[in-house]
């Protein structure tokens, strides 16, 4: 087993080389570079910039420099010093502004993941073991919605009913009063009466495939020979249930932590947009749209890798949790 | 799939085309079979090529020119259609004028329905001018109110004071084909790095392989944004939306493969193709003429949950600003509109478009669950 | 119930609503087994013998109904549970099932959890029905490996079931099954899955077992040599209904029922080959939703009576020696 994991963790390495080139040629993409956006952006608002300081700002981030040199430099100040270069846009130091806007996405994700599996797996084991009742029926109506409403729209939604009917505000994480405060329990407090806007928004869709997974995986395994040893043991229904099929049926689950990971790292970032919290979505959709590249690149590579490191947490488990796979 | 039919293929090419026909239809005819039990799919699939007939005769069921500003309506709320007047008369289908006011203090425009003046609803009118499947000049469309200058807004009207429904219909077109031209992209993608994994195996399947795992691996989002960021602002709009479809298929082409693969995988060493290979076939023949006919059904099942996907892509995209730009009308563009509360808050209507998103992501999902269910009953 | 029984099923009728009409299962089963006793059923595949073992455990299909009849079972303490009569998980049959019924099944791959070692299967039912501390059901655990033969038993016991062979698990199985010392013993096909010698080393196994603890065996199976090899009386199904039962010796050198002699003359005879599967007499077996009127044989049947045959269903007659058969052949 050691060897496996092994194995996988060398794997990982071609991966995240591939996705820090792949991140680095996308961000240098778009035609003209940041001063090109700069300079656009201020003749938007009447101002006019000469060549001569369009080439100055130029020479003082490196852009006139070689592609390849670029990249290497960028790589090895990450690399060296933890250093993903300055925001052209900001002009501020790269690890200053993503750090904590990561850390709440992570956060986002880390609890929408929890309440996805907090609301999946009770309703598809009740599901399946009381299969064709009215909830079942219910709870799959439900769940077929819940796949079809795009995140984003969800949040509007939300959004909306909030004000019509509570006038509430749902939208950033902290209320105003808070928003720049220190780090204290009341902030902490107010943190969580904002978090669940997004967290449910996050983990409705994909709650809802999990539990259609979750329902075929039970009804599949409660279909099988062992269940009936286990009655014919004497467990009770609930013994049986929880003690065998639901440990089969999960594996499923920690296989797709992985892929889970992604989607909803993806997903905080274009409801971050629409709710409007200070997590990487904002941040990243301008940096992008202003070819602020080192900060576009900041991010997507510590997504990225992140995914990488959730995929490879979930083989591992998988392997822990499934003695077939242990053994083999 | 019997295997005396198939040797015999390959043996007497004189019998083939018949013979062959006969095979790929008896999987295609054996899943329509077990798909009509669908309910629910079959409905969906109703829901679909509704759409699609929707998209299609876009023009003629839109009654205004979609682009077409009108200073005097702006924000008007969906009108109601009603069949009998104030003193219960019956009319016909109409719709009442629109009173105008002017909010004293916010000095907003808001819109009433004045009961004083009916404008009937008449069928096959002469309206804008379009071109029917961009060739055929005509006025005709399905429907508009009597009078030249009265107006009527079934979905409401945007800012501008254009109409949401003629503006809907016409985003059906961009987004519901979105789906099928992306779809295409990383169909082709899929099928052909698949079956090279599925058939040739060993290192070309490990590097493909790794290859799915890495895009798996990535967060959609921020490189579907980094990628279309890359595109410049002032391309040509028909070009944006060509790229937006290959950058989706870029990503999307993973469950393809996964799918073509994984069936190569099994069937490679099942008799039938054992009996193709021993009666001498050659390679080429093998995969067109027995393998890849034999999972059409599976491909079908999920090229339809592919879609959805697609659409929910483009329209994320779109929103986002990143995909799609005006004046190019998308529903994820036309979605752009109630970006914020405050839009919303005032015309709530503006959300039109999401149903409409819902409604036909549901639709592929039940149909591709249906067809997923049809093209294997044992598989979950 | 009688006094010398340990088990007694009466006019045991099962059947199934589905969309396409009424399944009737088993209908009209009766049989009694005493105690140390090896009863062997026979019959077809769908004949209802399965159905008929799972009522005893009181494990139907959930969709299944029993429309009649009653199953009885006497526990060691002379407690007679009526089985039908108690809901499927109360205490008193989740009590029975493990401790005073083992139960043994066809595919001992599938058959033992996948994810617990062997061990902890064996000392689940060993907490649900001692009260041994956890070092004493380990040693528990491990005798019982030991006896029913497998090498290292304390190496075994961490095992997976992935990791052993089919006969291995089937005697991992058989070892669950009879943890807590059963007074009766079911096994549905229990060597159906297994080759040949494996099948009869595990016969060997479950009759040295039945000897040593006394208990009471019901042994399903297809194979008519397995059966006059194991079996004291033996129970033959057809169609949900228990053609005939009679000490093995009778079933075969006196056999009252059509469809039995019928089975007799279709393998070899016994002191020939022995093992053979059943061989299937002329005609199809009918539609389960259709079942034939009458005596459900006669669509088979060489000796069937027009008129009485097809419109009757012919009441049990009962002979000596405890056997009794189902056929207007025998009624006056
Ligand atoms: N869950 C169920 N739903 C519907 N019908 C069932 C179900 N279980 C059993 N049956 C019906 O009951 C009949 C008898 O089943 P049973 O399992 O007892 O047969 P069996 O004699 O054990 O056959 P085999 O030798 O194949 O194990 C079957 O033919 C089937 O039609
Ligand atoms: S009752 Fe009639 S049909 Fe049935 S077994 Fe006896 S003789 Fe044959
Ligand atoms: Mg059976």
């Amino acid at each position: 087993m050691a060897g496996y994991i092994a194995h996988r963790l060398l794997w990982s390495i071609p991966t995240l080389i591939v996705i820090t080139i792949a991140t680095f040629v996308i961000i240098q993409l778009p035609p003209g570079d940041y001063v090109t956006a700069y300079i656009a952006e201020l003749v938007e608002t009447g101002e006019v910039i000469d060549a001569e300081t369009a080439a100055h700002i130029r020479h003082e981030f490196g852009l006139d420099r070689p592609m390849y040199e670029q990249f290497l430099t960028w790589i090895g100040g990450i690399l060296l010093h933890g250093d993903f270069g300055l925001s052209l846009d900001w002009k501020l130091p790269v690890s200053e502004l993503i750090w904590d806007r990561i850390g709440l996405t992570l956060l986002i994700s880390m609890l929408s993941l929890l309440m996805t599996w907090a609301i999946a797996i009770p309703i598809g084991v009740y599901s399946a073991t009381r299969q064709y009742s009215f909830l079942d029926h219910l709870f799959t109506v439900l769940g077929f919605l819940g796949r079809g409403i795009p995140d984003f729209l969800l949040a509007l939604v939300l959004m909306w009913m909030g004000f019509l009917y509570f006038n509430f505000h749902v939208g950033g994480l902290f209320s105003p009063a808070y928003e720049n405060a220190p780090w204290s329990f009341a902030k902490f407090g107010d943190l969580l009466s904002h978090l669940w806007v997004p967290v449910l928004v996050l983990s409705t869709g994909g709650a809802a495939g999990l539990l259609r997974i979750m329902r075929a995986n039970m009804l599949e395994e409660l279909g099988k020979p062992y269940v009936e040893t286990a009655y014919a043991q004497g467990l009770s229904e609930r013994q049986v249930v929880w003690r065998y099929p639901v440990r089969v049926a999960l594996n499923p689950f920690i296989s797709t932590v992985g892929w889970a990971l992604p989607a909803l790292i993806s997903g905080d970032v274009i409801t971050a947009v629409v709710l409007n919290l200070p997590t990487t979505g904002p941040l990243l959709l301008r940096s992008l749209q202003n070819q602020d590249m080192y900060l576009a690149g900041g991010f997507i590579l510590i997504l990225s890798v992140f995914t990488i490191i959730g995929t490879l947490l979930s083989d591992i488990l998988l392997v822990l949790t499934d003695p077939r796979i242990r053994h083999s | 799939m019997s295997e005396q039919t198939l040797s015999d293929t390959a043996v007497e090419p004189a019998v083939e085309v018949k013979e062959n026909s006969s095979y790929t239809a008896k999987p295609l005819t054996l899943m329509w079979w077990r798909f009509k039990k669908h309910k629910l799919a079959l409905w969906s699939l109703g829901v679909i090529i509704l759409l699609y007939l929707v998209a299609a005769f876009a023009g003629f069921l839109a009654p205004y020119d979609p682009f077409k500003h009108n200073r005097l309506h702006p924000f008007v709320p969906p009108q109601s259609i009603h069949l009998f007047s104030e003193d219960g008369t019956f009319q016909g289908p109409f719709v009442y004028g629109l009173k105008r006011q002017r909010d004293p203090e916010t000095a907003r425009l808001s819109f009433e329905e004045d009961t004083s003046k009916i404008n009937r609803i008449r069928f096959f009118v002469e309206g804008d001018k379009y071109k029917f499947w961009g060739l055929v000049p005509t006025k005709l469309r399905l429907f508009g109110v009597e009078g030249r200058r009265n107006r009527i807004y079934i979905l409401g009207t945007d800012k501008l004071g254009r109409d949401l429904f003629s503006r809907l219909v016409y985003g059906a077109r961009v987004t519901l084909s979105v789906g099928l031209i992306g779809v295409f992209f990383s169909f082709v993608i899929g099928i052909t790095l698949g079956s090279l994994a599925g058939l040739i195996g060993g290192t070309i399947d490990t590097v493909i392989q790794r290859m799915a795992e890495l895009v798996r691996s990535i967060p959609t989002i921020p490189l579907w944004l980094g990628l279309a960021a890359a595109l410049p602002v002032n391309w040509d709009p028909i070009l944006v939306y060509l790229l937006i479809t290959v950058i989706l298929a870029l990503i999307g082409w993973t469950n393809l493969a996964r799918v073509v693969r994984g069936h190569f995988m099994t069937i490679r060493n099942q008799d039938f193709v054992l009996a193709a290979r021993l009666s001498g076939a050659s390679k080429t023949r093998i995969v067109t003429r027995h393998m890849l006919p034999s999972m059409t059904s599976y491909v079908i099942a999920a090229i339809s949950l592919a879609i959805p996907e697609m659409i929910l892509g483009e329209t994320a995209l779109s929103f986002l600003g990143l995909g799609l730009r005006p004046p190019v009308i998308s529903w994820g563009v036309l979605l752009q509109d109630a970006q914020n509360l405050r839009s919303i808050a005032l015309a709530p209507w503006l959300l039109i478009p999401g149903v409409a998103i819902v409604v036909t992501i549901l639709a592929f999902n039940f149909l591709g669950d249906g067809l997923r269910d049809a093209a294997d009953p044992y598989q979950k | 119930m009688q006094d010398e029984t340990i088990l007694e099923i009466t006019d045991l009728n099962i059947c199934f609503e589905m969309r396409e009409g009424t399944v009737n299962a088993v209908n009209g089963v009766n049989f009694s087994v005493k105690p140390g006793e090896v009863l062997g059923i026979v019959g077809e595949s769908g004949s209802g013998k399965s159905l008929s073992a799972r009522s005893i455990m009181n494990l139907l299909p959930r969709n299944a109904t029993v429309t009649n009849g009653s199953v009885k079972f006497r526990k060691s303490d002379g407690e007679v549970v009526d089985i039908l009569a108690e809901k499927r998980e109360s205490r008193k049959m989740r009590e029975l099932r493990g401790g005073h019924v083992g139960m043994i099944f066809q595919e001992p791959m599938t058959a033992l959890s996948p994810v617990h070692s062997i061990g902890k299967q064996i000392m689940t039912t060993l907490s649900l029905h001692t009260d041994l501390s956890k070092k004493a059901q380990v040693e528990r655990a491990a005798d019982l490996l030991a006896m029913v033969q497998m090498p290292k038993p304390m190496e075994m016991l961490k095992k997976y079931p992935h990791q052993l062979s089919g006969g291995m698990r089937q005697r991992a199985m058989i070892a669950m099954a009879l943890s807590c010392n059963p007074s009766l013993l079911l096994a549905d096909e229990p060597t159906t899955a297994l080759d040949v010698t494996t099948e009869a080393q595990i016969l060997d196994l479950i009759m040295s077992l039945q000897d040593e603890l006394n208990m009471a065996v019901i042994f399903i199976t297809h194979n008519f040599g397995v059966v006059a090899e194991i079996a004291d009386r033996v129970s033959v199904m057809y169609l949900g209904n228990a053609v005939e039962t009679a000490a093995v010796d009778d079933i075969f050198y006196n056999p009252k029922h059509p469809y039995t002699r019928a089975l007799l003359q279709s393998i070899p005879r016994l002191d020939g080959q022995k093992r053979r599967r059943l061989q299937t007499i002329e005609g199809m077996v009918p539609d389960p939703f259709n079942l034939p009127t009458g005596c459900v044989f006669h669509t088979r049947c060489a000796e069937k009576m027009a008129g009485k045959c097809t419109s009757q269903i012919p009441e049990l007659t009962y002979f000596e020696n405890d056997q009794m058969a189902r056929c207007h052949l025998h009624q006056a």
